[in-house]
């Protein structure tokens, strides 16, 4: 059986650090750590009707990626779609390991990359943690 | 000094025109037209925050949407923004076959020079646009 897929949505962040180590962390999903079952949406389709993109938040479960605690990504799934199944913040994320000096908006340094992969691993467990939900009720 | 314009990317992530949306704002804001132009998140508009919206009702905004979807430009609209003008890096990309973009996460050669292409036009159409509003 393959395994369900699940939406990553990240914040589009551009004004900010924490927006970019969100978009390269769920990359990072996508490319290299779940690339069978993840599924990325740009958050702008949302609100521009396109019916695909809140149909799949509806019908799957979605993680969102926050940079901030502005929380832009859950609202507009929850405005559009529905309940998201997690969410992650990344301000938060990068408090609670005391990282600091992940580089500009524009580019990460190598710490931001560091913390980007980690970042893209609470992402993982996420997932994880909702295909154990997935099975447990089937 | 004119007002300052709004750039404001497209945020997609799924192909390499978005990386380059966003790269050619930030060439922009930060060292073409460094001080005459600013940028904004473009979800915190899909979300519908009510400063984000006064912003780009009070400012000149241009869209650099990376898709024919047009996602920075629509939500633009749909904010009721003083929207002056619009790029796509699609458009950028067909006349510039050449270039061949690949990665998506972190922008290769090609990606960089579209991104640069870019950026300068969106400088011109800056230019031009206070310029249009100078009185001599």
């Amino acid at each position: 059986m393959s395994t369900p897929a699940i939406g990553v949505v990240s914040c589009s962040g551009e004004c900010c650090v924490e927006g970019t180590i969100s978009r390269i962390a769920t990359r990072f999903v996508l490319e290299k750590l779940r690339p069978e079952n993840t599924v990325t949406i740009c958050l702008p389709l949302f609100s521009i009707g396109e019916e695909g993109e809140r149909t799949f938040a509806k019908d799957f479960p979605t993680i969102a990626v926050e940079g901030c605690e502005k929380r832009c990504a859950g609202n507009v799934i929850e405005k559009f779609s529905g309940k998201t199944a997690r969410s992650l913040v990344v301000s938060n994320l990068l408090k609670k390991w005391g990282v600091n000096g992940t580089g500009s908006r524009r580019e990460l340094n190598d710490e931001g990359k560091k913390a980007a992969l980690k970042v893209a691993e609470e992402i993982v467990a996420a997932m994880d943690d909702i295909l154990q939900e997935v099975d447990d009720r089937t | 000094m004119s007002d300052p314009f709004l750039i404001i990317p497209c945020s997609g992530i799924g192909k390499p025109f978005g990386t380059i949306s966003r790269e050619a704002t930030y060439c922009v804001v930060e060292d073409l037209k460094k001080g005459e132009t600013d940028t904004i998140c473009l979800s915190l508009l899909v979300m519908g925050d009510e400063d984000a919206k006064l912003r780009v009702r009070s400012h000149r905004c241009i869209a650099i949407d990376g898709c024919p979807n047009e996602c920075a430009k629509r939500n633009l609209e749909l904010s009721e923004a003083k929207l002056v003008a619009n790029f796509r890096a699609v458009d950028i990309l067909r006349k510039n076959r050449n270039l061949k973009p690949k990665n998506v996460t972190f922008l290769d050669e090609d990606g960089r020079k579209l991104a640069r292409i870019l950026a300068k036009k969106i400088a011109l159409k800056a230019d031009e646009l206070n310029h249009k509003g100078v009185v001599s």
